[in-house]
């Protein structure tokens, strides 16, 4: 482990992985530190998501589009690492009133750049035929992608490892070093580090790392369940799911929320998505979220009746009040950076952060404005004072 | 030699109190009924306590899971008792793994032919008959738990049927106050090249066929691998006209003799071995120490196999030339690894034993950290049928003390120094059978680790090396061993044991692959109706 470097990056999940990649690239030295094993917290605990289709106009598909120029453009030589897949999505309305919905949000997501294909009721078995009969309408967004967000973590960690960047597990840290108001470093259980800059790149857990500074950033766990089938032959061709998934992933509710999302993986298993719970960091597998899970996706698919569910997983999406993530210097402690929060959307952003990140780091303006991502925008409420 | 015997039934106290399901329902004014059920007619009288449990909702005193020598105890135990059991299992009839035998429904007048221990186990099962007769009992067999939680303080077990292909038959929820867990295990298995061509198959399951089956999995065999069950596979393979060209143990049996403690403390084991040993001799079947089945060879399925000669830490000796033989089955035999599905689901707290395998925790009385929680048999460290029923017996008790029948304190203790001998002795064969620390040296880049997802040990050791995989889980994540159809169950052990690196497993490495929330599969279809017209 390094004592001292330019970056020091809290978290080995996708964020911190790529934050760490771009900033090795740009020639900063990196160290990354993880108190647990890499890709450790959400990061393995996800589908590998990288949507436009499930966002409407505004700074997070600013950041899904950058990010997905990211990953098709200078990443594009590393896409078979990580089971890169321009798969495309397939979002479909089952009621005529969804159906309107489904065309409407077409129109505004259009305007906002993002290429989509309305298909007709009688098309829709052309791109999926195990799809039940009687859906009203689909659309179909070829930009969608999907990557195994475990390699995509591993991989980028190894290429900043080979470029000279430290990546250390098992360290925790437990406070932040002070100069004054300025972050100069990290305490750990493994000794002490200086650094030009701190990065929290802790997720879901970026809270915790944020109150170490004194600093508020209000990222919350927002549970979710995934179903995993036996391996099939093909069946699910895109990424597929229900019209009412965007109004989800936009709603704040407490309680259980479902919505559809199903894909097929590199491996033949289908996953199978998706629920929504603010139940803190409640581990407890919930019957009732797989159930209805289940139960939605035969609606969708019901030829799947008899296939086999061989396990379920659950992971803690971090999320704000916004549902934007934090991404920037907090000027409320300077030194301290934020890379996190980006809710059930952390791997396909994770590229465009990590690289609008490591420009900002750089001191060189990013290719996107920061600002609305910015870790003051909840009020700069001071928690308490850390001793330097 | 003294081993926890079934004891009579016990006759409760008429005065007892009420069991833990009745407390919140109707006051007192039960009788125990004048078990045993199988006592006169008596027997197929419905009682009113039973009429009272229907009322309640149909909540068992307690649900069993596992009917082999462990679970079968502890349901007669309990039902005995006065419980109301309800007795779960995936087999169509009982006995589990170790006392699987030929279909209860045709005539077998040698039924127990190759068994151990078969007077305990039909005991049992007519014990257990009379009480299904009398009501005390329900079975549902051919069934597996593939959900459990807690609601209300009440276990919830979510069932599905073990037949391929068929609707499973209601109930498919069975509600229980207190729950036993005796899952059993399977075999462990630990991959060489070429493990996986046809024809190699584990002990364990050679010894199914046989004892199910009456059949042989092959001509010519070699048994190979650690600890004492390699020899009643051998006795049973050459008993039943296969040649037998050699047992290997990694391990030397001379390791016996360093746990005096241990050894001396179950003479009928001893005696046991010598029999087969005796067996051994009168099939000529040699028995070779320090000598491991490195490599099974073929095309398309075994035509032979490589032994060599080990030193004490398990390296191949340079300085003797392995020897190859002609066989067509392989058995290997590497100890067990219990079921620890339903004890990770429930919460409870679980343990590396001495053999390295995951196992629940629990107290001198066979309960676990969880409330109404119980454990018994190899899923609370792998030892046998004898510890394993005496655990049984002894849970069952428990079972009945907790839920406020009164148990004479002197019969639970003669089962707790029964328990705790056969347990000491297990610990003795455990320490004197352990996987050869240097195992992985027999493996090549290219040998099998995952069959259902084809992960070669070359795989693991990759994202292990290269891209920093520091512990099981994440090599798991990364080139998918554990992730197929048998979710590590047949893997998991050697996974841990290749991201250790040769240092011994920890509770860390193990638990995060014996995670799995279904518990068994189920189909999509039977989760999104489950507990309809329940809640």
């Amino acid at each position: 482990m390094r004592r001292s470097a330019d970056v020091v990056v809290i978290g080995a999940g996708a964020v911190g992985a790529a934050v760490a990649w771009f900033a090795t690239r740009a020639g900063l030295t990196v160290q990354v530190l993880e108190r647990g094993q890499i890709a450790g917290g959400t990061s393995s605990a996800c589908e590998g998501n990288l949507l436009v289709s499930d966002k409407e106009a505004g700074p997070e598909l600013d950041l899904a589009l950058y990010s997905h120029d990211v990953w098709t453009g200078e990443l594009d030589e590393y896409a078979g690492l990580w089971e890169f897949e321009r798969k495309g999505g397939l979002v479909v309305a089952a009621s005529s009133t969804g159906a309107e919905g489904l065309r409407a949000l077409a129109v505004r997501q259009r305007a906002a750049g993002i290429e989509v294909t309305d298909v007709p009721a009688d098309r829709i078995a052309d791109y999926e035929p195990y799809l039940t009969d009687g859906l009203a309408a689909a659309a179909h967004y070829p930009q969608d992608c999907q990557a195994q967000p475990m390699l995509v973590t591993a991989h980028l960690l190894r290429m900043a490892r080979e470029a000279g960047a430290g990546v250390s597990t098992g360290t925790t840290v437990t406070g932040l070093l002070r100069d004054g108001d300025r972050v100069v470093g990290v305490r750990t259980d493994r000794g002490d580090l200086t650094a030009g800059a701190v990065v929290n790149a802790a997720g879901t857990w970026a809270g915790e790392v944020a109150a170490l500074a004194g600093v508020r950033v209000p990222v919350m766990p927002r549970r979710g369940f995934v179903l995993v089938t036996e391996p099939l032959p093909p069946t699910v061709f895109h990424k597929v799911y229900a019209g009412e998934y965007v109004a989800s992933t936009q709603s704040s509710e407490e309680g259980l929320q479902t919505s559809t999302v199903i894909e097929s993986t590199a491996a033949g298993t289908i996953l199978v998505g998706s629920s929504r719970e603010r139940v803190g960091f409640d581990r407890t597998v919930s019957l009732p979220a797989l159930r209805e899970i289940a139960a939605k996706a035969l609606t969708l698919y019901p030829s799947l009746k008899d296939t086999s569910v061989m396990r379920s997983y659950l992971g803690f999406r971090p999320y704000c009040p916004d549902h934007l993530p934090v991404i920037g210097h907090d000027p409320r402690a300077p030194g301290l950076w934020h890379a996190a929060g980006h809710e059930g959307a952390g791997i396909g952003l994770s590229v465009g952060t990590g690289k609008l990140l490591a420009q900002a780091l750089s001191g060189v303006a990013p290719d996107l404005e920061l600002t609305p991502f910015a870790p003051e925008r909840f009020g700069d409420q001071v928690l308490r004072e850390t001793p330097a | 030699m003294t081993e926890p015997r079934p004891t009579d039934p016990a006759r409760p106290d008429p005065g007892a109190p009420a069991a833990l399901s009745q407390l919140d329902g109707p006051p007192a004014g039960r009788r125990h009924s004048a078990l045993p059920a199988h006592r006169s007619g008596e027997a197929r009288e419905v009682d009113d306590r039973w009429l009272r449990a229907e009322r309640s909702g149909g909540v068992y005193d307690v649900a069993v899971v596992g009917a082999g020598p462990a679970g079968l105890s502890a349901a007669v135990t309990a039902a005995e008792q006065g419980l109301r059991v309800a007795l779960v299992d995936a087999g169509a009839q009982p006995g589990g793994q170790f006392w699987r035998h030929p279909d209860e429904g045709a005539a077998w007048p040698d039924e127990g032919r190759g068994q151990h221990g078969w007077r305990r186990f039909t005991r049992l099962r007519d014990r257990l008959g009379r009480l299904i007769g009398g009501g005390r009992v329900e079975a549902f067999a051919e069934r597996q738990v593939w959900f459990v939680e807690e609601r209300a303080a009440v276990w919830h077990l979510h069932l599905t049927t073990t037949h391929a292909a068929v609707e499973t038959p209601a109930p498919r929820l069975v509600r229980a106050t207190s729950l036993v867990l005796c899952p059993g295990g399977y075999d462990r298995q630990l991959p060489v090249p070429g493990w996986d061509l046809p024809g190699v198959m584990t002990a364990g399951g050679v010894q199914a066929l046989l004892k199910a089956h009456r059949s042989v999995a092959g001509r010519r065999a070699v048994v190979a691998g650690t600890g004492p069950f390699l020899l009643p596979v051998a006795e049973g393979l050459a008993a039943a006209g296969a040649e037998v060209l050699a047992v290997c143990e990694a391990n030397s049996v001379t390791g016996w003799g360093r746990s005096p403690l241990g050894a001396v403390s179950v003479p009928g084991k001893g005696l046991e071995a010598l029999e087969y040993a005796g067996a051994l001799l009168r099939h000529r079947v040699p028995f070779r120490q320090r000598t491991a089945l490195t490599r099974v060879h073929g095309e398309g399925s075994v035509t032979g196999a490589t032994l060599s000669r080990l030193d004490r830490t398990g390296r191949v000796r340079p300085d003797v030339p392995p020897q190859r033989v002609e066989v067509d089955l392989v058995a290997f035999g590497w100890g067990f690894t219990p079921s620890l599905e339903l004890v990770s689901a429930v919460g409870a707290t679980t343990r590396v034993d001495v053999d390295e395998s995951l196992v629940a925790w629990v107290d001198p009385n066979q309960r676990t950290d969880v409330p109404r929680v119980y454990a018994a048999g190899e899923v609370t460290g792998v030892g046998g049928a004898v510890l394993a029923a005496g655990e049984g017996e002894l849970a069952g008790l428990t079972l009945a003390l907790d839920h406020g029948v009164p148990v004479a304190g002197s019969r639970i203790e003669a089962l707790q120094r029964g328990v705790r001998r056969h347990r000491r002795f297990a610990a003795a064969m455990h320490r004197a059978h352990p996987v050869p620390q240097r195992w992985a040296e027999w493996l090549t880049d290219e040998t099998m680790l995952c069959r259902c997802e084809e992960v070669t040990v070359g795989a693991v050791a990759e994202v292990r090396d290269v891209l920093g995989a520091g512990d099981a889980r994440t090599a798991k994540m990364l080139a998918r061993p554990g992730m197929g159809r048998c979710q590590g169950r047949v893997c998991g052990f050697a996974t841990a044991k290749l991201t250790a690196c040769g240092r011994s497993l920890e509770t860390t490495d193990l638990a995060p692959l014996a995670k799995r929330p279904f518990t068994a599969p189920v189909s999509l279809g039977e989760l999104a109706t489950t507990g309809e017209g329940e809640d």
